[in-house]
C-alpha cells in the first residue's frame, strides 16, 4: 500500500482517537462544568468539620459557588479552619452563615452558604464567624439516649 | 547431577537473568532517547501505527462494544436490587475509563499487535535481515524497532480512548434503550461523577504506560529471539505472557499511586 493512502488511514485513527477523548472528557466527564473564572478566598472557622475534604462544593441555595482549597488545624484558637474559593461572580454578606451538611442521608459533606443582611461584602481573605459545625453521629445518638433516660427517669419519679 | 552442579547452574541462571535484565534496560533507554530521530523520519512511524493501530482498531471496538453491554446488564441487575439504578451511567463510565478501557486494550493489543511485531522482527532476524542492516552500516535499533516502539506508546491511548467510548455507548444502548433506565439520570450522573483529570486523565496515564510495557516487551523478545521457527513461536507466546503480566502488575502499582486517598 502507497504511502499516501497509509497516511490517510492513520490520520483517520488518530482523530477517531482525539474524538473519543473529546467525549470522554466533554459528554462523560465534567470539563464543561469545572469552573475556570476568577475567585477570590475566605476562610470558616470550625470546631468540628467532620467528614469535610479538600474540594467539597460550597453551595448556597443548593447551586455550587465555590470549592474548599484545603483545611487546616489553628493551634491557638484549636479550631479547623476551612478556606475556599469562592467564585468572583457571586458577592456573599459579612455576616453569612456557614453550615457543614451532609448530601443525602450518608453522602459527602459539603459548606453551605446562607447569606446574611449586612450591606457589605465578604472580600478576599475575610473571614467567615457564624458556622456550625457538622453533625457527629455518635453525639447524636449520645443525646438521644441521654434524653430518653431522662425523660423515663422524670415519669418514674413521679 | 551434584549438589555442586545444581549450586552452579542456580549462580550461572541468576548471572544470566542478570545480564539479560540489563541489556532490556539499555535498550530500553536507547529507545526512549531516540524519540527526535523516530519524528525526523515520519513515513516509518506512520507506517507503522497503521499496521499497530488500524489493523487493531476493529477487534478493539467490537470488544469495547461487547465489555459495555455486559456493563451495562451486569450493572443494572446489582444496581437495582439497592433501588439505584439511575447509577448506571456512572458505574459503567468509571468501570471503563479508570480500569478495564486501559487494561483491557492493554491485553488485546499485546495479543494482536505485540504478536505480530515480536514475529515481524524474529523473522527479519531469521532471515538475516538484520545482519544485512548492521552490514550496511543502518543501525537496525534506529530503523527497525524505533519506529514501531514510539508508535506502539502513540497508539495505546488512541485505542484505549475508543474502547472506553464505545464501551459507554454500548452501556447506553443496554441500559437506556433496552432495559429502560431513564437517559437524562444516565448521563447527568455520569457527568458529575466522572472527573476528566482524575479519572480520564489517570487512564490516559495508565495507557501510555501500558503502550511503552507491552510494546517493549514485544520488541524485546522478537530481538532476542533464536533466529529458528521454534525460536520464534516460543519468543511469540512469551510476548503475551510477559506483557499480560506486567500489563496487570502496572495496573495494580497505577491504581495503588493515583487513586489512593
Amino acid at each position: 500500500m502507497n504511502q499516501r493512502k497509509i497516511d490517510l488511514w492513520v490520520g483517520i485513527l488518530v482523530v477517531l482517537g482525539a474524538a473519543a477523548l473529546l467525549f470522554l472528557a466533554l459528554k462523560a466527564g465534567n470539563l464543561l462544568q469545572i469552573n475556570w473564572g476568577p475567585t477570590y478566598s475566605v476562610t470558616a472557622r470550625f470546631d468540628n468539620i467532620g467528614g469535610l475534604k479538600a474540594d467539597a462544593p460550597v453551595k448556597s441555595a443548593g447551586v455550587v459557588v465555590g470549592r474548599v482549597t484545603s483545611i487546616t488545624f489553628d493551634n491557638q484558637t484549636f479550631q479547623a479552619d476551612v478556606h475556599m474559593a469562592i467564585d468572583q461572580r457571586f458577592k456573599f454578606p459579612v455576616d453569612t452563615s456557614a453550615k457543614i451538611l451532609t448530601a443525602g442521608l450518608l453522602g459527602d459533606q459539603y459548606i453551605d452558604f446562607s447569606p446574611g443582611g449586612s450591606e457589605k461584602n465578604l472580600a478576599n481573605g475575610s473571614v467567615i464567624r457564624n458556622t456550625q459545625s457538622a453533625v457527629v453521629l455518635e453525639n447524636l445518638i449520645g443525646q438521644f439516649l441521654y434524653n430518653k433516660a431522662a425523660s423515663s427517669g422524670a415519669g418514674d419519679g413521679k | 547431577m551434584t549438589v555442586a552442579d545444581r549450586l552452579v547452574s542456580i549462580g550461572a541462571g541468576t548471572r544470566q537473568l542478570l545480564s539479560s535484565l540489563g541489556y532490556a534496560a539499555r535498550l530500553f533507554v536507547r529507545l526512549l532517547w531516540l524519540v527526535g530521530r523516530v519524528f525526523m523520519r515520519p513515513s516509518l512511524l506512520i507506517q507503522q501505527m497503521y499496521f499497530l493501530g488500524n489493523l487493531s482498531l476493529v477487534i478493539i471496538a467490537v470488544s469495547g462494544l461487547f465489555v459495555g453491554f455486559v456493563l451495562g446488564l451486569q450493572g443494572y441487575y446489582t444496581l437495582s436490587r439497592y433501588g439505584s439504578s439511575s447509577a448506571l451511567g456512572v458505574l459503567v463510565a468509571l468501570s471503563l475509563v479508570r480500569e478495564l478501557g486501559p487494561v483491557v486494550t492493554a491485553l488485546l493489543f499485546a495479543g494482536r499487535a505485540g504478536t505480530s511485531l515480536t514475529a515481524e522482527i524474529g523473522l527479519m532476524k531469521a532471515g538475516e535481515q538484520i545482519a544485512a542492516m548492521e552490514m550496511m552500516a543502518v543501525d537496525p535499533v534506529v530503523r527497525v524497532l524505533a519506529p514501531r516502539f514510539w508508535a506502539g506508546v502513540i497508539v495505546m491511548p488512541l485505542l484505549a480512548a475508543v474502547f472506553s467510548a464505545v464501551g459507554i455507548m454500548g452501556g447506553y444502548v443496554v441500559g437506556v434503550v433496552m432495559i429502560g433506565v431513564d437517559a437524562g439520570q444516565f448521563w447527568s450522573q455520569m457527568q458529575s461523577g466522572v472527573d476528566v483529570f482524575k479519572d480520564v486523565g489517570n487512564g490516559v496515564i495508565k495507557s501510555v504506560v501500558f503502550g511503552l510495557a507491552v510494546t517493549f516487551v514485544a520488541l524485546l523478545q522478537g530481538w532476542r529471539s533464536q533466529p529458528t521457527p521454534e525460536g520464534v513461536s516460543r519468543a511469540t507466546t512469551r510476548t503475551v505472557v510477559i506483557a499480560s503480566l506486567a500489563v496487570l502488575a502496572l495496573d495494580f502499582v497505577l491504581t495503588a499511586m493515583m487513586f489512593s486517598t
